[in-house]
């Protein structure tokens, strides 16, 4: 018995270098202007998916929503392993919140049929972890959320064991089933090199129309579109080429879909300043730790 | 979804584990309390399980003035499937125009699969909870008491307020420990309202083998006095300073991300966004530079002690007390005070 697995995963940005600068004006987040990594948890996801293609057999889908340079992490994927890549953009996805993306998504994978999707537990832009559980439901399967281990699969079922913190379980379900893994699953793969060498080539449509435009500006749509075709061609001959999908090909119902979609909007953002009302310095001296010990006593702070 | 109500409850999911409610949703009882009062509706607890008809009086002294009680075998143990499903019926039956989760592990599981059924919003791992006016500036419309949504994004480096004026209802989950917790009443009574469940084997899509619970080694979230240490300490064996402090103050260890990444204390011990969230009286943050993801954790503290050698650690900005100097002289010059002082009280 092979198994089909789709991997969801996402492009973020490196949360830990965000400045103000990154925001949009309405509270959204300037994608383009930041660094932008595979989410982690979605490698330990992807990584899942490759041991268990690795033992059994069967095919390893790794796909996306997002902007064209997206097509990034669905490369890196490819050099890790993964048989194919899908990214599903389209500028109507714009705004989607989780209910929206998760909507997305799922129509995605609903063309695919797999028998097992995995997700990353969160992704650290948002860290909502709703996305996982939302596709499950839109798919009609079972989802198993936490997922540290796997401990059983065969033709029907899974049995997996989920770290809830403070806590393990071993559940069992039927497949399809729908899992969001943790970041102590597993140590992702890197990248092959062979498969380094051989993938890198890969790109999508929207990537390729743009590297024809950007090499000639004066080239027009028309000119465009056909030298993108003919370059699609050729990658898909050689296996290269990540598909790109938009909501039309995913027969989405455009009212599920982007801002309309998306019942959660922002009313407001800040910026996190925090700071104490009544402040002191207090000098490395025993004299002046003795004297604060003694205020936090009188204050009743200790004691 | 269902329609905009404003007459509508303020609902809090009522998790329980083998009979015990758990402690993220009672704290949750003070805020939707809070709500409920200020939108003049009443504010109900959604109790799920089997047997569990005692804790439904419990939720009343906590503060709910009714408890929807769904009781049936089946429901015994949380799934998310078996849950949503019950829940779901629920929200169109009796239309609350608000639903607030605790962002426990089951609830993070449940909570979203119920907006994905109902395809209403959600917004994940809330810190605060308000009721205000939205306007949307482009065409004047007008949106009033509706729930602020607040959470940090983007790794903490930003807080978002989230509302939904339309598809309703307004649903949250909320970080554990950032809500205080109400103090009990036993002369609160709730009007407890059973539900009729119909479930069936088929509704459980989830077999649970086996199940062990870990109690955690330490509990920041009780402790009035905690003595965090960050990446600064140095070593594993340098952390004995922060232990030390720690007991002389009759307090609780606490660290950072950072210093339980390098292995210097237990991940129990963490405090921050990933951590847990604590509100002490007094908390002394040793060798921490002060992160976003660590303040989040720590800034309800009453009183915040800082000892770093690094004049412009951003931790700094918070501390009530500011000692810039070698953290390995500092503690123990506040141990050997402290230490001064128990044996003068003893004399």
């Amino acid at each position: 018995m092979v198994y089909h697995c789709v991997v969801l995963v996402k492009q973020v940005p490196d949360t830990k270098r965000i400045t103000g600068q990154a925001m949009n004006e309405d509270g959204t987040v300037n994608r383009a202007a930041l660094p932008a990594i595979f989410n982690p948890e979605d490698l330990n996801a992807l990584e899942m998916a490759l041991q268990i293609k690795d033992k059994f057999g069967g095919s390893v889908t790794i796909m996306t929503m997002g902007l064209p340079v997206a097509a990034d992490v669905l490369r890196q994927g490819l050099f890790r392993g993964a048989d194919r890549a899908i990214l599903i953009t389209d500028r109507r996805c714009a705004a989607s919140d989780t209910l929206a993306t998760s909507y997305i998504l799922s129509c995605g994978v609903k063309k695919l049929n797999p028998d097992i999707v995995l997700c990353g537990r969160q992704a650290i832009d948002g860290d909502t972890a709703q996305v996982g559980p939302q596709c499950a439901e839109k798919l009609g399967v079972p989802q198993i959320t936490y997922v540290e281990q796997l401990l059983k699969l065969n033709s029907k079922i899974i049995v997996v064991k989920r770290n809830l913190g403070n806590g393990w379980q071993e559940v069992k379900a039927k497949l399809p089933v729908l899992l969001t893994v943790i970041d102590s699953a597993n140590e992702p793969r890197v990248a092959c090199a062979k498969r380094l060498m051989k993938c890198k080539a890969a790109a999508g449509t929207s990537e390729i129309e743009q590297q024809i435009r950007a090499a000639d500006p004066t080239a027009s749509d028309e000119q465009v579109k056909a030298a993108a075709k003919a370059k699609c061609a050729q990658l898909k001959q050689k296996d290269l080429l990540i598909e790109q999908w938009d909501l039309d090909m995913l027969n989405a119902d455009l009212q599920w879909c982007g801002r309309d979609g998306s019942p959660t909007k922002v009313h407001r953002i800040q910026s996190v300043v925090l700071t104490a009302k009544e402040s002191k310095s207090v000098e490395p001296t025993q004299s002046a730790v003795d004297a604060m010990i003694h205020e936090l006593i009188i204050d009743h702070t200790l004691g | 979804m269902i329609d905009v109500n404003k007459q509508g409850e303020v609902w809090v999911f009522a998790e329980q584990h083998h009979g015990k409610v758990e402690d993220t949703p009672l704290e949750l009882m003070s805020k939707a309390r809070e709500l409920a009062d200020t939108l003049k509706v009443k504010m109900a607890a959604v109790l799920l399980g089997d047997n569990v008809k005692e804790l439904a009086v419990k939720l009343g002294h906590f503060g709910a003035d009714k408890v929807y009680l769904a009781e049936h075998p089946l429901l015994v143990h949380y799934q998310a499937g078996s849950y949503a499903k019950i829940i779901d019926g629920l929200v169109h039956k009796y239309k609350p125009q608000i639903v607030l989760y605790g962002a426990t592990p089951a609830g993070r599981d449940l909570a979203p699969r119920i907006a994905s059924i109902i395809k209403a919003g959600l917004t994940a791992d809330c810190t605060d909870l308000q009721i205000g006016t939205h306007e949307i500036k482009k065409t004047g419309e007008v949106y009033e008491n509706l729930l602020f949504q607040i959470r940090p994004a983007f790794g903490g480096n930003i807080i978002a307020t989230i509302i939904n004026y339309d598809r309703w209802p307004q649903m949250a989950t909320v970080r554990e420990g950032v809500m205080p917790m109400p103090i009990a009443d036993g002369r609160r009574k709730a009007e407890i309202v059973v539900e009729k469940v119909q479930l069936t084997q088929t509704d459980l899509a989830i077999e649970i083998l086996s199940e062990h619970v870990q109690q955690k080694k330490v509990n920041l979230k009780a402790s009035r006095v905690i003595v965090a240490g960050g990446a600064g300490v140095g070593s594993k064996d340098n952390f004995k300073l922060i232990w030390d402090l720690a007991h002389c103050l009759g307090g609780a260890p606490g660290a950072t991300r950072a210093a339980v990444d390098l292995g210097f204390i237990d991940r129990d011990h963490q405090v921050g966004q990933t951590g847990t969230t604590v509100r002490p009286s007094l908390y002394v943050a040793v060798g921490i530079s002060g992160a976003i993801q660590h303040q989040a954790g720590m800034s309800g503290s009453q009183k915040i002690i800082a000892i770093n050698n690094d004049p412009e650690a951003p931790i700094f900005n918070l501390a009530h007390y500011k000692i810039i100097g070698d953290l390995n002289q500092v503690v123990p010059m506040m141990i050997k005070s402290l230490r001064e002082k128990t044996i003068k009280e003893k004399n």
